[in-house]
């Protein structure tokens, strides 16, 4: 759930990490489209993120969030299709699990 | 959204603010998380699509990467030594901040001051709105949901666990960044700092007094 | 367009819960508070989330509650308030206090 303002919560974890290289790529490609292609409006994105489910603040980070709401956006507006996605998928997991990254 | 009570008690925080913002790590053969793939799979098939280039992605990132406090930093300096662009700061973030060739758009930059009867401090209970064209990336406990859920309830006691201690004669204003305004803190100048130059002044400047959960630095 | 509501008016927070994307938070429904500054109109986010960008722009405002109106326990001090914007849809005038 998204509206937390006045729920209850913990003491802050103050350490600071930098986003992972694929997490800022995650962030430029939103930029892109929302920003120079006009493809998906911010609303649209926080929207999807909302639609995620409840586990989905519990069980995803930050930009694994953004990146399900990329993924549903596109879907959504046809610019990608399933089957294109799950074929692609499926090459990646191929080519990454025989042994280079 | 039809989820029922909101005063029910829902424990947010477990484990929650780290795992928040950080992802699981990759097992450790190196396999990438299903989310990692579907970043390669959805980049890969927009290039291909010509949606973007990988130029253009690229130059995305190194862009964030440039983006850090240090133009806010220079943007408070110049508000503490020069009065009339302090005012012109508040009035029109934006076009106070091209005056020194930073552009902050699409953000509608909005100052709010501290002064020595109120303290400021920033929120986005919502979702995450930062003021990134002039701080860069949010820091993790920005975006979590114990900073969200109670700088609008106890933010006195949220700002101690900064070391920041606000007395009781000094107002706090939080500002829940719901909408478009994107906002920035101009923190109070230190004591001592009289004859320090600008970019001495602009290195006092913390990314956290400038969100509200801390001051700027004493000399 | 002019606005509804002007500076120092006080308004109220509608009670509602549609269903949708909202960005009036839960906790300050329902709530009074004061105008602190009109804002410029923007593009309403309840209909941007479903991808429709022609509609009517809405006017915006920032409205400051007081912390201990909002919270029965609130610990910090008198003067401490908050102010979030709030599109003018969910704001109506404030009934007179009893």
């Amino acid at each position: 759930m998204h509206d937390v303002g006045g729920l209850p919560g913990r003491a802050l974890d103050r350490s600071e990490h930098d986003p992972e290289f694929w997490e800022k790529r995650i962030d430029a490609m939103l930029m892109l489209l929302v920003g120079k292609r006009q493809l998906i409006t911010v609303d649209e994105l926080r929207r999807c993120i909302e639609q995620l489910g409840e586990g989905a603040y519990e069980n995803l980070a930050y930009y694994e969030r953004w990146t399900a709401s990329m993924a549903q956006n596109l879907l959504e507006k046809g610019v990608l299709t399933s089957d294109e996605l799950g074929r692609k998928l499926a090459e990646i997991e191929a080519r990454t699990s025989a042994g280079s990254q | 959204m039809s989820d029922g009570e909101h005063d029910h008690q829902h424990d947010h925080g477990h484990t929650h603010d780290h795992a928040d913002d950080h992802a699981p790590p990759p097992d450790e053969d190196g396999a990438l998380t299903h989310y990692q793939m579907l970043e390669i799979a959805m980049r890969e098939l927009l290039i291909e699509k010509g949606v973007i280039t990988a130029d253009e992605v690229r130059a995305g990132v190194e862009d964030m990467d440039g983006r850090t406090p240090e133009r806010g930093a220079r943007v408070v300096a110049r508000a503490w030594l020069d009065p009339e662009f302090k005012e012109r700061l508040i009035a029109d973030g934006p076009a106070a901040c091209a005056e020194l060739e930073i552009d902050v758009s699409p953000a509608r930059l909005t100052v709010v001051e501290n002064t020595d009867e109120v303290h400021n401090v920033i929120v986005c209970t919502l979702c995450s709105c930062y003021p990134r064209p002039l701080l860069g990336l949010p820091p993790s406990w920005y975006k979590s949901s114990s900073y969200r859920a109670r700088t609008v309830r106890e933010p006195r006691a949220v700002l101690e666990e900064f070391g920041t201690v606000i007395p009781d004669d000094v107002a706090v204003r939080v500002h829940d960044s719901t909408a478009d305004l994107r906002y920035m803190v101009l923190p109070q100048r230190p004591t001592g700092t009289d004859n320090m130059a600008e970019d001495e002044l602009a290195a006092l400047v913390t990314r956290d007094s400038m969100i509200g959960t801390s001051v700027a630095t004493a000399p | 367009m002019t606005a509804t509501f002007s500076t120092g008016e006080r308004v109220q927070v509608r009670q509602a819960r549609p269903p949708g994307h909202l960005r009036t938070p839960f906790y300050i429904r329902g709530k009074q508070g004061e105008i602190e500054r009109v804002c410029d109109e923007f593009g309403n986010p309840e209909e941007l989330a479903f991808g429709r960008r022609d509609g009517p722009a809405v006017r915006l405002y920032r409205v400051r509650f007081r912390l201990d109106d909002l919270w029965p326990e609130y610990a910090g001090a008198d003067a401490d308030t908050i102010d979030i914007e709030l599109y003018e849809h969910w704001l109506q005038p404030a009934k007179e206090a009893a």
